[in-house]
């Protein structure tokens, strides 16, 4: 599928699960996998990082 | 069959290694997002399916507590525990409570405004290391060398003003090699440890570019570690230590929600696997 901020061709791995991150190879934006259908996705932009964020 | 479940709001490599170990178990396995899932003081543990265990590995610190909070009341066995993500996500609580058990751990002062901040400056004298005493990664953790420094990161927090920016956390700093220690506690056992050599700076973090290199588990690691996880209420957790030229080891973190991709790579234990069979383990209990 293609960015929907700059519509470059975003690789996401057969394997990629609901959850994950992928970023854009060309804009740098970084979208969350917010579902899966096969070979369907959806994205959303992910959080920035919070204070609180960590181990 | 024990039905785990992984709770998640960004999944990254340790999610995945922990779902994968865990269906590899033969476990009934399912993650859950945090950021989608609503409850209620009418919600029922019936109305979920959050399993006989969930593993709580949110990367925001306070949306893993509050929703272990939900957990904890909806009756469903969590690791860690709310008091023991509390205890580890707060470092002046961390701190007290190590003392308190009699854990080695270096000397750390308290203030609660800028102005009694400074006098403990004055009073101990430099260098100091000041830490917020909520946040990872080695953020807003500084080398307060001297006054110049101190006066500027002061100003800085009363500018930015956050509730949390009047707590002052001022550490001694320890005199140590290069590095500090990195060790997984699971339970009652260490189950994996590393080195983390700073890459030039003095902070040792991973996250800020630190070198891991594998690390033996001595006694003296194993005491200190077990003491340390005791004393914020055992568990599932990642001890930091320092080498004190002085004193031995010495404990100065403990996180909640462990990160432990690199160190799974070279551990001569499965990290994910004892993870999951502890919390199985403990929730069937």
């Amino acid at each position: 599928m293609n960015c929907p901020e700059c519509d470059a061709k975003l690789k996401i791995p057969d394997d990629a699960s609901v959850g994950e991150i992928v970023s854009c190879p060309d804009c740098g934006a970084d979208f969350e996998i917010a579902s899966k259908n096969g070979t369907t996705y959806e994205l959303k932009h992910a959080e920035k990082v919070g204070e609180d964020w960590g181990e | 069959m024990p039905k785990v479940r992984i709770l998640f709001d960004r999944v990254r490599l340790e999610e995945k290694m922990l779902e994968e170990k865990s269906i590899e178990l033969g476990h009934d396995t399912k993650m859950i997002d945090a950021k989608t899932t609503n409850i209620s003081t009418e919600s029922k543990k019936g109305d979920f399916d959050f399993g006989d265990v969930v593993l709580e590995r949110c990367v925001s610190y306070f949306r893993g507590l509050h929703f272990t909070a939900c957990l904890e009341f909806l009756d469903i066995p969590v690791f860690n525990r709310l008091d023991v993500a509390n205890n580890c996500g707060n470092k002046m609580l961390t701190s007290l409570l190590l003392k308190k058990h009699n854990v080695p751990t270096p000397k750390t002062y308290f203030s609660f405004s800028s102005e009694s901040a400074e006098g403990v400056l004055e009073k101990v004298g430099y260098p100091l290391v000041i830490k917020p005493v909520i946040g990872s990664w080695g953020r807003g953790v500084i080398l307060l060398k001297d006054r110049d420094t101190a006066d500027a990161i002061i100003e800085v927090r009363e500018l930015s003003d956050g509730p949390l920016d009047r707590i002052y956390y001022l550490q001694e700093a320890i005199k140590r090699p290069p590095r500090d220690i990195r060790a997984i506690a699971v339970g009652d056992q260490v189950v994996a440890a590393m080195y983390r050599v700073s890459s030039g700076g003095f902070k040792t973090n991973i996250a800020l570019g630190g070198e891991p290199i594998l690390c033996e588990i001595t006694k003296e690691l194993e005491d200190v570690c077990m003491s340390a996880s005791k004393a914020v209420g055992g568990g599932i957790l990642g001890i930091d230590l320092m080498e004190d030229e002085k004193n031995g080891l010495v404990v100065h973190e403990i996180n909640n929600t462990v990160e432990f991709k690199g160190l799974a790579r070279v551990a001569k234990k499965d990290i994910p696997k004892e993870m999951i069979e502890f919390a199985v383990r403990s929730s069937s209990r």
